[in-house]
């Protein structure tokens, strides 16, 4: 299950209805991360673009993986603006055991930063301003430009 | 003719140009001074499957989209 919302996630409402809609199957543990926007550098908050074509492959790539764990994978991400101190993202993990889910969380997460096609712009004086410095490179980046 | 669509940050409108492989595309992009650090930052996708070899043969219609570092979350 992907959501993505305009603006900033109703983290309460989702985490409620994904408990609800998954304690029927038996799986003993879930695991939540949320990404909220922290007061930091002057910003007044962040905005977000996504690619929903690739971020769609790659997050049925990552629901390929945890079944063959037993485990589903969950997220929902903002797209626009979200303001200092609301939420863009949640990430969750369940799974029967808890075991799975605390390793997958953490290679869920770490990779959807280093992977998920969205970029991130810090909202200062109501500008959007490219956060290039905290942007990582997919892998094989830079693949045109070694013909040179 | 193959399409070039630039994501995110790039911001740049998307071109129509004639190309047979990613070699071609790369040939002519890089033309573009604008366009050189962002080409060397950026992972490449054609028809939205990321690609990782300059070899890729394009065929008339096939959408290459250039994708500059990410920061989700």
């Amino acid at each position: 299950m992907l959501e993505l919302y305009s603006g900033a996630l109703d983290v309460p409402t989702i985490l409620k209805r994904w408990y609800e809609e998954e304690s029927p199957n038996n799986y003993g543990a879930y695991i939540p991360f949320i990404g909220t926007v922290r007061a930091e550098d002057g910003i007044e908050g962040l905005s977000f673009d996504i690619y929903e074509p690739i971020l769609k492959s790659w997050f049925v790539a990552w629901e390929e993986k945890a079944a063959k764990m037993g485990a589903k994978v969950v997220m929902a991400h903002s797209i626009g603006d979200v303001m200092v101190h609301e939420s863009s993202y949640i990430a969750a993990v369940f799974s029967p055991k808890r075991r799975v889910a605390l390793e997958l969380i953490d290679e869920y997460v770490e990779d959807f930063k280093a992977s998920a096609p969205i970029w991130k712009y810090d909202i200062i004086g109501g500008e959007r301003i490219y956060a290039k410095e905290r942007s990582t490179q997919i892998k094989g980046s830079g693949l045109l430009g070694v013909k040179i | 003719m193959v399409r070039i669509e630039f994501l995110g940050p790039i911001q740049r409108e998307s071109l129509e140009i004639e190309a047979h492989t990613l070699g071609d595309v790369a040939d002519i992009l890089n033309q573009d001074q604008e366009l050189k650090e962002w080409i060397a930052t950026s992972a490449v996708a054609v028809n939205d499957t990321l690609v990782s070899s300059l070899d890729v043969v394009l065929k008339d219609g096939d959408k290459i989209s250039l994708l500059p570092p990410v920061c989700g979350g």
